[in-house]
């Protein structure tokens, strides 16, 4: 009951003018860059986070989580017209949109992602709203060795999903931690790790430098790589007649989406994992429920929809670890937290306490940009295909203008727009030798949260560190991060005696 | 492919160190009712980085990542040429950013990056050249408050402070 009346109080804050101006030009802009070949919900967020300076910070919140749904509705549109993954969260969607584009039913594939995901947003965001309160009173009772437990589960849950690479992931995090630590010691107050004594580094490493350095210019650096050859177009037709026929069809499709939003939904929940393995997971599932997997890769609409659904509900999913325990569950959410620190918000579970306006006002914004991001999308299909004939040679340079204006506003200082340079071109040369950026912004973004909070709880058991496995809570949650961690070195290891016991088989 | 995994890994393990050698100018060792040292938390993270460049070694030695079996070039040729080009021309706008500001630097990059690298008409260049500077103006001089960086060409911009702020 509590939730309702809040959620009420939130809708009142979310249909304010400015707010709701905000949400439809919010998802507007996440659709199309979502749609671009090479940019998705982070980059977005990352470079326009400068720009929300202006607006209070639920406003500038309802805004970023509206690209951020937007971009994840837009992924969809160059995965079926162009092949290509609009953003990392799409992929899954190629494998059936574009045979389905080259098939000529393109109009369909797009009808289908549309509806997808708006039926996994609007199942995420119940779930979100159910949750949210019972999660933010659990994590009220959270010390500083629970704080760094939840810190160690998010690195955790990298390295299980790093594959082979593990070194170069955790090579990734300590980066990240290690540059969030430059800039004055917060206990100390003696300046740290000032390179070269350039008065720039006093004020620390600003995430948004290494966050717009990254995912702005390292991403555009590795897309003028990649998309160097034509670019195919697949032709569309699209009626108002033909729109209503696929929504028809799609009812057939209703188990896949609801089966593709939970499990979108859970796996978004984790932290660090996101809407890309969900929406990958999901399209597994989807092809091993159905009756014929042999169609899929070939056209089938389901392989559209499981995707569809799961990216859009892991997005919700999330922020609510953002929102209620102050870790984020993706890349992206990552850099909402770091804009909320930006703010003057204190990430965690206080914030439903002292700022139920800004976690309501989100919340109940999500419902309504669900809703238009679904109109937007479907009525402005044929100006988002016009869009991606842009010429990438006019789209790179004002990315690039963008990202170097965005580097600089928030500290006022050249000093960030260089390092922004360096950390982009380093970050995408070490991209190609396969080195994974995306746990270096989380780790620049939770190292301020995570050594406090360790320093504070050694200095509290006087240096001994089994304090984060004598308090329950914290001894559950380091126990799964354990369990995380060796997790993947098992399966290496049994691969291993796999292998020799096929090269020796007496 | 083969060397440069090797070249960075080693590149990155130098870093590594140096990371290390400056933690050090704070305690890095438990100072008695003050806990770990300001130093402490950076140290031995880099140690911990330059154990991971220690193990992408040891890994390409046994050619166990998939970089390090690739035989193809790190870059081609045609790769080189376009990140020269495009890494160039940004970095040489930044610079210019301090000697003529952003409103000098910007139309400069984006003439150079649209008419030359894109081979687009004169047309669309100029229009880009005149439209992106001239919002940016508004949008963050005037709505967010926020001063670009203008070089020497700050004096310029006085009449247009008078007229909007």
């Amino acid at each position: 009951m509590e939730t309702f009346s809040l959620l009420i109080d939130g809708f009142a804050i979310a249909i304010e003018p400015l707010n709701l101006t905000l949400v439809i030009a919010g998802v507007t802009v996440g659709l199309f860059i979502g749609a671009m070949p090479g940019l998705g919900s982070v980059n977005g967020v990352a470079i326009l986070l400068p720009m929300t300076f202006m607006v209070p910070p639920t406003s500038a919140i309802i805004f970023l989580a509206a690209i951020y749904y937007g971009a994840m509705y837009g992924g969809a549109i160059s995965s079926i017209m162009l092949g290509i993954p609009g953003a990392s969260t799409a992929v899954a969607t190629t494998f059936d949109g574009r045979p389905m584009a080259l098939k000529g039913m393109a109009d369909k594939a797009l009808v289908a992602a549309a509806a997808a995901s708006f039926v996994g947003g609007t199942i995420s965001i119940v779930l979100f709203t159910l949750f949210a309160l019972p999660l933010a009173g659990v994590a009220l009772a959270f010390g500083p060795p629970e704080t760094f437990a939840l810190m160690v589960l998010a690195f955790a849950t990298f390295i299980g999903l790093a594959g082979d690479d593990i070194p170069k992931t955790l090579f990734s995090i300590f980066i990240g931690l290690v540059f969030s630590s430059v800039g004055l010691d917060i206990i100390s107050g003696e300046p740290r790790l000032i390179f070269g004594d350039l008065s720039g580094f006093y004020h620390g490493i600003n995430f948004l430098v290494l966050a717009i350095g990254i995912y702005g210019i390292g991403e555009m650096l590795w897309t003028i790589e990649v998309s160097k050859g034509g670019v195919l177009m697949s032709k569309a037709t699209v009626t108002f007649r033909r729109v209503l026929d696929s929504l028809g069809e799609l009812r057939s499709s209703a188990k896949t989406m609801v089966m593709g939003s939970f499990l979108g939904y859970f796996v978004g929940i984790l932290p660090a994992a996101g809407a890309t393995p969900g929406s990958l997971m999901a399209y597994g599932v989807a092809k091993s429920m159905a009756k014929d997997p042999g169609s899929f890769g070939k056209g089938n609409v389901d392989g559209v929809v499981a995707p569809e659904a799961a990216n859009n509900a892991a997005s919700t999913g999330s922020m609510l670890p953002m929102l209620t325990l102050g870790i984020p569950g993706s890349p992206t959410t990552a850099i909402l937290l770091g804009g909320m620190v930006i703010w003057g918000l204190e990430p965690g579970p206080l914030v439903f306490v002292n700022h139920p306006d800004f976690v309501w006002g989100l919340i109940a914004s999500l419902y309504v940009a669900n809703l238009f991001a679904l109109l937007i999308n479907i009525g402005f299909i044929p100006a988002f295909i016009g869009v991606l004939k842009l010429p990438f040679t006019v789209l790179a340079p004002i990315i690039f203008v963008l990202c170097v204006i965005g580097g600089y506003v928030p500290t006022q200082d050249m000093h960030d727009v260089w390092l922004m340079l360096i950390f982009g071109v380093v970050g995408y040369l070490m991209r190609k030798l396969d080195y994974p950026m995306a746990p270096a912004v989380l780790a620049i973004v939770l190292g301020p949260l995570a050594e406090p909070a360790l320093r504070q709880s050694l200095i509290g058991s006087h240096g001994d560190a089994m304090i984060f496995f004598e308090r329950p809570i914290s001894g559950t949650i380091m126990l799964v991060a354990i369990v995380l961690f060796v997790l993947p070195l098992t399966k290496i290891v049994i691969r291993l005696w796999k292998r020799a016991a096929c090269t020796n088989p007496r | 492919m083969r060397v440069a995994e090797l070249v960075m890994a080693l590149v990155l393990a130098v870093f590594s160190i140096y990371l290390m050698w400056k933690s050090t100018e704070l305690p890095i060792g438990w100072l008695p009712g003050e806990g770990p040292g300001g130093g402490a938390f950076p140290f031995w993270l880099s140690l911990g980085m330059l154990a991971c460049c220690i193990s992408i070694i040891v890994r390409w030695v046994a050619k166990a990542s998939p970089p390090s079996r690739s035989t193809e070039p790190f870059m081609t040729p045609e790769t080189v040429k376009w990140f020269l080009l495009v890494a160039g021309s940004l970095t040489a706008m930044i610079a210019l950013i301090h000697v003529i500001g952003v409103y000098g630097a910007v139309p400069l990059f984006l003439v150079y990056y649209v008419r030359f690298l894109g081979r687009h008409g004169w047309a669309t260049t100029l229009t880009l050249a005149l439209c992106i500077p001239v919002a940016a103006f508004f949008f963050f001089e005037i709505a967010l408050k926020k001063t670009l960086p203008k070089g020497f060409t700050e004096p310029l911009f006085y009449p247009l402070y008078d007229i909007f702020l």
